[in-house]
């Protein structure tokens, strides 16, 4: 049975839908109003609070730390300074990603890993030898998410510790809320201006009220659950572990596991660092060049609107993301999959992210993927873009 | 002055002004767009009127913007964000309510309350209409063909039309023909019984014409606001970010980035017309400006009456536009507002308050508003389409701070008398005292208020009599009549002098449709 997590006692009777979901074994609202929408628009018009507490958080220090996160994780944890936060897939021997997250680093030999799937044990024998140890702090911490244009607005009014304009992307800092301590990192998983909020579960409930009493009055904040949050990390070309992607400890063919050059990652993959998990095998896929690679994909709405009028129906796309894969096609021939796919209501577009053969990957290619209309399988056109699909200004600055 | 020659001139900076900007820009054109005021959007504009605060000072809401329009002019690139606008609250003086949302069987069971058989045709009722608005779609993209003509690819077309509306069978041609021809009363009551639902479904019957629910022509209009459901996830039907004017914003930014220029502050004064064709046109400053083609964006009587001299024009056609039935019916009442106005019906904040809240009660309630503009009054109680738009998008207000957008109707433009400062503040007066009835708090939270009369809309941006639609939406004015036979087809008698705007084919509401048409047979010509 799922089971609360610190923010429930003010999430729960706001959930008027009673639709949840369960995320690493907690509740988590799927959407709270019977429809998404507003939801979403307070992600990328106002702001939404979103409860991301069931996220795996480890903490490793000692001596040995940065060592032991550098050889965890694929990016270069010395040019993570103090105060910075990395995004970062780690790597099994063979180079297949086990999972992605984030690398706060509290303090020289202090940092905080956020991850998608439990990763007490690997973590724990990767160190083996090393002068560092790793805690699992999950329970130790509630995470609110805090994303939108007015976010910072918001947090302006209420923490006064922390200067948000010198706060830049993938920082964090620490800082006083009401009157308990919070952490605030400018990170999210919408690809829109956002922080993530950090503070010991005994503080939740206040830290909700807060953010709520200021945001909702003055800056239109709603909480939004994961229907918003989907569509807009698909929008942010965002991955999602066992959707996007299978982790290489979950695998158990060959074919489900993916490098990190496979998913779009390889910017992150630091083989010059020294040695980590997986560099030997990276290093030769980078040579031989990879199998698979990431796409993204807008979907040609004249041709969807075709597919339907063959039916004499108006084209109709669920209001929500669908993580249902569907195959990809280039002249009848399937040459792989799309993972995720959803209708940007910002974008007005209908987008996808997948995974092509990587010969199909040229940037403004055509493709075809397959849809579904009134039961019957036919291909629309699709084309190959660059991800993110959104990326707003005010994200950066 | 070779730098002073176009391909085409648009005149007016309204959302299908600039739409044939764009589209004529897209195929390569050197186009230049005047606007008289200092902004673009025409009355689809956001202006700052109260320190903080902004207005979407006339039109507030989008509904119509044709799907293609936006991906054809990537109008989501420059900028234009609909939010979502998906209830109405119907308050009623005894303090109870019709609300109707997202939540479909929760709206159902609120019908019930009012009337159990209404909950029960809701369902049916829609169904009927998504047949309808499908079959009047086809016609929303067509450039109307003559009847009259012996043309091939006139007859083609209406041939083509007429295959069209056969092949919807019996029952629904049968009910088009209804729709057509009925009044929004009449139509609504072969579904409903309930007066609130009734009042509140007929009152888009009536946005914009100078007509009662219960005037025949009405069940039309109803349609035509109905149409932009159809479009499944590409509806258009919200509140636009910053206001209206944000949709001419994104417009203008899209018609630029193609290479179009927007010069605003530039109010024409004259066709310059030589040998019977358009040359060009003269600024109100005595500037000329030369282009092979001029498209007035601006209503049939300023198109025809105002910018050329009407003796150029055959005798029938001057005569049909002096008739076009250009009437303004519709007033604004704008309201900054100190606090969130708080509802006897549903007391404190929350969802309702970011969706429309409609003063309708009644059919009878709106036909007596409307009786009161039969005979030359503004509406004691008149019908109101409330919306706040810092509720939906919280930076039209400052934080905590909101505004309130009220479409009034009826206010007639020829008002007993005339309109004088007086009367415009005894009108603003009555809508105020009608929300207080179901907002008590509402005087005492007000800051600042803007009401405006047809007369207003008139004088601020020039639409005739502050017609919101450029002219009625009454089938005698519309498809191949609009805005006169035989000229419905964007052309104009003087060679190389186009119409774009609402009052053609098919007509007014944020549609850009007929901007889009006229420029695609602009481009056809060349």
């Amino acid at each position: 049975m799922p089971i609360p997590t610190p923010f429930h006692t003010r999430t729960a009777p706001l959930c008027e839908s009673y639709e949840w979901r369960t995320w690493s074994g907690y509740l988590a609202a799927g959407v709270y109003e019977p429809s998404h929408e507003r939801e979403y628009y307070a992600i990328r018009n106002s702001a939404a609070l979103i409860d991301v507490s069931p996220l795996f958080k480890y903490e490793i220090s000692g001596p040995d730390a940065a060592r032991l996160v550098d050889r965890i994780v694929t990016r270069d944890v010395s040019k993570c300074r103090v105060g910075q936060v990395l995004y970062t897939p780690w790597c099994d021997e063979d180079g297949q990603v086990i999972d992605d997250g984030t690398v706060h680093r509290l303090a020289e030999n202090h940092f905080r890993i956020t991850a998608a799937d439990p990763n007490l044990r690997w973590f724990q024998d990767v160190g083996y030898g090393l002068d560092a140890r790793v805690v699992d702090v999950s329970s130790d911490l509630a995470a609110l998410s805090l994303q939108g244009p007015n976010s910072r607005a918001i947090l302006q009014e209420l923490v006064h510790d922390i200067n948000f304009g010198n706060l830049r992307y993938f920082r964090f800092a620490h800082g006083t809320l009401d009157d308990f301590p919070v952490t605030i990192s400018r990170t999210g998983y919408t690809g829109d201006l956002g922080y993530e909020l950090w503070v010991r579960p005994e503080y939740a409930e206040r830290l909700w009220d807060c953010l709520t009493a200021v945001g909702g009055s003055r800056y239109g904040a709603l909480p939004a659950g994961m229907v918003a949050l989907d569509i807009a990390r698909i929008e942010a070309g965002l991955l999602l572990i066992e959707v996007d992607y299978k982790s290489s400890h979950h695998a158990v063919i060959e074919a489900q596991k993916s490098s990190p050059y496979e998913l779009g990652l390889g910017w992150t993959v630091a083989l010059d660092k020294g040695d980590f998990i997986g560099r030997k095998a990276l290093r030769a896929e980078k040579a031989r060049g990879s199998e698979w690679a990431f796409v993204g994909l807008h979907i040609d709405w004249p041709d969807l609107e075709r597919l339907f009028a063959q039916e004499d129906l108006p084209p109709h796309v669920t209001g929500r993301a669908s993580r249902t894969a569907v195959p990809l096609y280039k002249n009848n021939r399937q040459i792989g999959q799309a993972t995720s796919q959803t209708f940007s209501p910002i974008l007005k577009q209908y987008i996808a992210i997948g995974t092509v053969l990587a010969e199909y990957t040229a940037v403004g290619s055509q493709i075809q993927m397959e849809v579904t209309v009134e039961y019957k399988r036919q291909q629309v056109k699709a084309t190959i873009v660059e991800t993110p699909f959104y990326d707003p200004p005010h994200k950066r600055i | 002055m070779t730098n002073n020659k176009y391909d085409a001139i648009i005149i007016g900076g309204g959302h299908n002004g600039l739409i044939t900007a764009a589209y004529l820009a897209k195929a390569g054109k050197k186009v230049l767009v005047l606007e008289k005021r200092y902004l673009v959007g025409g009355a689809s504009v956001t202006e700052e009127l109260y320190p903080g605060f902004k207005f979407t000072v006339f039109s507030y809401v989008v509904s119509l913007l044709r799907p293609d329009i936006v991906r054809d002019l990537q109008l989501s690139r420059h900028g234009l964000t609909v939010l979502p606008l998906e209830s109405t609250l119907t308050p009623l003086t005894n303090g109870d309510y019709l609300y109707r949302d997202g939540d479909h069987y929760r709206s159902l069971r609120d019908i019930a309350r009012h009337s159990e058989r209404d909950a029960g045709a809701y369902d049916e009722y829609g169904r009927n209409m998504y047949f309808m608005a499908k079959a009047v779609k086809y016609i929303l993209s067509m450039v109307p063909p003559d009847p009259t003509t012996l043309n091939p690819k006139d007859w083609l077309s209406l041939l083509d039309m007429a295959r069209h509306f056969l092949n919807l069978g019996e029952e629904q041609l049968f009910l088009l023909a209804k729709l057509m021809t009925m009044s929004a009363a009449d139509f609504l009551d072969q579904w409903f019984e309930s007066d609130p639902l009734k009042g509140t479904m007929s009152a888009s019957g009536i946005i914009g014409t100078y007509l009662g629910p219960r005037s025949p022509g009405t069940a039309y209009v109803l349609l035509h606001h109905y149409m932009g459901e159809i479009d499944g996830a590409f509806r258009a039907w919200g509140f636009a970010k910053g206001g209206t004017g944000g949709i001419a914003d994104a417009i203008a930014r899209s018609a630029e980035a193609l290479g179009a220029e927007i010069r605003c502050n530039a109010p024409v004064a004259q066709v310059i017309v030589k040998n019977g064709r358009a040359v060009g046109v003269a600024l109100e400053n005595g500037d000329e400006i030369y282009a092979d083609a001029i498209a007035s964006s601006l209503d049939p009587k300023l198109t025809f009456l105002k910018l050329v001299d009407p003796n150029q024009l055959p005798a029938d056609l001057v005569d049909s536009i002096r008739k076009f039935n250009v009437r303004g019916s519709s007033g604004k009442v704008n309201l900054a507002l100190d606090a969130l106005p708080d509802l006897t019906c549903m007391p404190g904040p929350g969802r309702h308050l970011a969706g429309a809240i409609s003063i309708s009660p009644s059919i009878d309630y709106i036909e007596r508003a409307f009786d009161d503009a039969k005979y030359g009054e503004f509406s004691k109680r008149p019908y109101i389409d409330c919306i706040l738009p810092s509720v939906i998008d919280p930076g039209m207000a400052p934080p905590g701070k909101h505004v309130m957008s009220c479409f009034v109707q009826y206010a007639p433009y020829e008002l007993n008398g005339g309109w004088t400062d007086a009367k415009r503040e005894a009108f603003g007066d009555a809508v105020v005292d009608t929300l207080s009835q179901y907002m008590p708090n509402l005087k005492n939270i007000i800051l600042h208020r803007q009401v405006l009369t047809p007369l207003d809309i008139e004088n601020m941006i020039g639409i005739s009599q502050g017609n919101i639609f450029h002219g009625e939406l009454s089938l005698s004015q519309l498809f191949f009549l609009r805005p006169a036979a035989g000229w419905a087809k964007y052309r104009t008698p003087i060679k190389g002098y186009w119409q774009c705007g609402s009052g053609t084919h098919p007509g007014g509401g944020i549609m850009g449709a007929p901007g889009q048409l006229a420029a695609f047979e602009m481009l056809k010509e060349k």
